[in-house]
């Protein structure tokens, strides 16, 4: 597949990068000390997509804590937020109790499954595009190459002595660096506290400990991860692309260089003398533009997050010779192969994995939908005594005790009648509310609030037979509603 | 076999030193440290220098170094009971201003402050005796249920709490002593016999007592304290026996050594222990337990 080049339109000659993919495999040595790597800018639809994905993932993470969101007075306000000293997580209109943390259990269950999903799909989607060692990497690069200059510039300034130029590009770059680093591990501080009370604590060195040392922290590894370590962190200390391998197959989006096409390589000069020679003009443009340090055209590599770049990179070489773009693009092994013996080169995203993949994440999400729209607003959780498990009153009565735990998850005041079933003539008192026989005692519940009650049922002697009696409690809330109900046991003496 | 030598290679492989060991060919490498381990490492040292500096390190002959910090887990402890005892102080004031238990118990506030200090207050104090449920055992009262020796008013427990019971600390304490029948000589084998199926059928309140060959000997030993009709006695401290309740056992065995040998129980004057505050704690939390009057 050669197109004749015309010398009037083409440019005869593609300067060739002297550049030398870092990672490949033979390059490196276990003994050798990182070789730092100057990606160089690329122009095109890629990059396009990903400085959009960049923003927009900087915006959720920088503006989520400061969206407001009215709950009514006496509960905060912050749409999303993790309140751990009052023990609720709130995400705008649901409001998570400890014991309801399944929630976001199952939340993570689906962002596993919805990877697995992505994954098989379209390879590391999540590493190339979301992922905030990529993000946050990317924009470190970015500020990198508005003060230092881009790829060769930075080179130059590498090995250049040191000078007054290079003192002050270092110094504004780190500087910038720590900046986004802090703010980074400032935003994070913003999901645990209300926002605005915090930044004006923070401000004023009023802020609590923790908060100063999760920004040092995040600052800190901000710093390193996305200013000094970067392809290392996906390289060596991810899990995650040892792991993708299990959910990828041939028919898996990669990111790839199309070997039949390209090979054999030449220069422009070259090609248009041998006719035999294909696409790829060994520009070096695609490694110079990875990030991970490596070449594509090596074929699938761990190192490789699919971050696209190299397309982009490509296609402006391609663009300029005037020839078909995507030499390296979004194929599939089998797709490629498919295309190879002329059986058409078309993806296929929908397979039993996939669609595997998608039952389990849309069961996971039915399941969270339905737990969410079922959630009850008012539960009652019901501890027996174990010591003792019944007491004996003086007229052989027997008297049971309970802590009776009432939720309240509504954001208005509830009152209760109590009531217990199960055996005849068992009277109901409740411990500090009423001790008066015949009184409906009365149990009132402050808005989003636990209120345990001490409670008392005490039975008649002989109205029960046996060591264990099952009852329930009754809860009617004395403005009307459904009742709620818990079961429970009665313990009386061993005959 | 191994070789020692001091003569330091180099490997080529690896462009690192060797450290001149051989075993059987094999050279070991003289790798050195990673520097960030190396760094740490440094930072670690340095840290533990400032820390010998600032907070309690080293033993003396006759003590250790304070630190220039002053720092202290003993005091900072104190700290934190004087920070827990800060916050409380408007609950105390009212606590001991309180005119009565019952406006205690009545306040929504003070009772729970109440019951939080008096289940505590109970497992260090109390729990050893009466265990740890307020269940008793035999000869230690059951706290839970609705027999009082002495009493079940708030009150009356408060007292009984303060003052104890039988001991020789305090003058206020309750006291009273059964008679040992059968050791005494007060009674007759035979009339312990009669009077412990006498006291077995008031138990049993089913109306068959009256007939009983042990009605006489009751009546003329036994109803000063523990009433006509078995009823007990509240100033005496002495138990109703015309219900299920049994401190020693209610079985014929049991009953006849109780009448036979006498039977007292002794409990300290916690008011000599215990500051008012936990007393009264107590008195409100033991009465909440269910058998309180």
């Amino acid at each position: 597949m050669v197109v004749p080049l015309d010398p009037e339109v083409h440019p005869t000659e593609i300067e060739r990068i002297d550049v030398a993919p870092t990672n490949k495999r033979e390059n490196r040595s276990l003994y050798q000390a990182r070789v730092k790597i100057q990606p160089r800018l690329v122009h095109g639809t890629y990059r396009r997509l990903k400085w959009w994905i960049m923003a927009a993932t900087l915006l959720v993470y920088y503006v989520t804590p400061w969206l407001r969101w009215d709950r009514g007075p006496g509960v905060p306000d912050q749409a999303v937020l993790i309140d751990f000293p009052g023990r609720r997580f709130y995400f705008f209109f649901i409001e998570i109790w400890p014991q309801e943390f399944f929630f976001v259990a199952g939340l993570l269950i689906m962002a596993g499954i919805g990877l697995f999903l992505t994954t098989s799909v379209a390879g590391r989607l999540w590493c190339g595009y979301f992922c905030p060692q990529t993000v946050w990497t990317d924009l470190f690069i970015f500020v990198e190459r508005q003060i230092e200059g881009d790829r060769n510039a930075r080179i130059r300034l590498d090995k250049a002595p040191m000078s007054f130029d290079k003192l002050w590009r270092r110094t504004a770059k780190h500087t910038v660096w720590l900046v986004i680093a802090m703010l980074t591990g400032g935003a994070w501080i913003f999901y645990f506290a209300d926002a605005p009370t915090l930044a004006q604590g923070f401000v004023t060195l009023e802020a609590p400990g923790i908060a100063y040392m999760t920004v040092a922290a995040l600052t800190f590894t901000t710093y390193v991860l996305g200013g000094h370590m970067r392809e290392q962190v996906c390289t060596y200390m991810c899990p995650w692309p040892r792991i993708m391998g299990a959910m990828m197959d041939e028919e898996s989006l990669v990111v790839a260089y199309r070997p039949n096409r390209g090979e054999p390589r030449g220069s422009v000069k070259s090609i248009a003398a041998d006719a035999k020679l294909g696409d790829c003009v060994d520009c070096n443009a695609c490694v110079a533009a990875c990030p991970m340090g490596i070449d594509i055209r090596d074929g699938q590599q761990l190192e490789c997050i699919t971050c696209a770049l190299c397309i982009d990179a490509c296609d402006e070489v391609m663009d300029k010779l005037g020839r078909p773009l995507r030499l390296i693009g979004y194929a599939s092994l089998a797709g490629e192969h498919r295309a190879a013996i002329g059986k058409g080169g078309d993806v296929r995203p929908i397979r039993p994995r996939t669609l595997a993949y998608f039952a389990a994440w849309s069961l996971a999400g039915l399941i969270m939908l339905y737990a969410l729209v079922t959630r009850p607003e008012i539960e009652v959780n019901v501890l027996h005594d174990r010591n003792p498990l019944f007491v004996k009153l003086s007229d052989g009565a027997i008297r049971n005790a309970y802590s009776v735990k009432i939720l309240n998850k509504s954001y208005a005041t509830r009152s209760f009648n109590i009531a217990a079933d199960g055996i005849p003539g068992a009277v109901v008192s409740v411990v500090g509310v009423s001790g008066v026989a015949g009184v409906v005692p009365v149990l009132t519940v402050d808005p989003d609030s636990l209120r345990s009650f001490r409670v008392h049922v005490t039975a008649p002697a002989k109205s029960f037979e046996g060591v264990s009696t099952d009852i329930a409690f009754s809860l009617h809330d004395i403005n009307g509603g459904d009742a709620v109900h818990a079961e429970t046991i009665f313990r009386g003496a061993e005959k | 076999m191994s070789q020692q030598s001091s003569q330091r290679g180099f490997d080529d492989v690896t462009k690192t030193e060797t450290t001149g060991h051989e075993w059987d060919g094999i050279r070991e490498l003289d790798t050195p440290l990673p520097r960030w381990w190396l760094w740490i490492f440094y930072a670690c040292i340095v840290w533990s220098i400032g820390y010998w500096i600032a907070m309690p390190a080293w033993p003396t002959l006759n003590g250790y170094t304070k630190g220039i910090l002053g720092y202290s887990s003993r005091a900072s402890v104190a700290e934190d009971v004087n920070e827990a005892r800060a916050a409380q102080s408007g609950l105390r004031e009212k606590f001991l201003a309180a005119s009565s238990l019952s406006e205690i118990r009545n306040d929504a506030n003070l009772l729970e402050f109440a019951l939080a200090g008096g289940r505590s207050a109970y497992s260090v104090n109390c729990a050893t005796c009466h265990g740890s449920g307020a269940a008793g055992a035999v000869g230690y009262p059951n706290l839970n249920d609705d027999e009082w020796l002495w009493g079940g008013t708030l009150e009356q427990i408060a007292f009984t709490i303060r003052h104890g019971a039988r001991n020789d600390l305090d003058e206020q304490a309750h006291n009273s002593q059964m008679p040992a029948f059968l050791k005494d000589g007060l009674l007759t084998r035979v009339q312990v016999n009669n009077v412990a199926d006498y006291v077995l059928a008031l138990s049993r309140r089913d109306g068959s007592a009256g007939s009983l060959p042990g009605a006489v000997v009751f009546r003329e030993n036994c109803v000063v304290c523990h009433g006509d009709n078995g009823q007990g006695l509240i100033e005496q401290g002495s138990p109703a026996l015309n219900n299920d309740i049994w401190l020693y056992g209610g079985d014929r065995d049991a009953i006849l050594r109780t009448i036979s040998e006498s039977r007292r129980g002794v409990m300290p004057a916690w008011g000599r222990i215990l500051d008012e505050v936990t007393v009264k704690q107590l008195a409100v939390y033991i009465h909440s337990l269910g058998g309180g009057k």
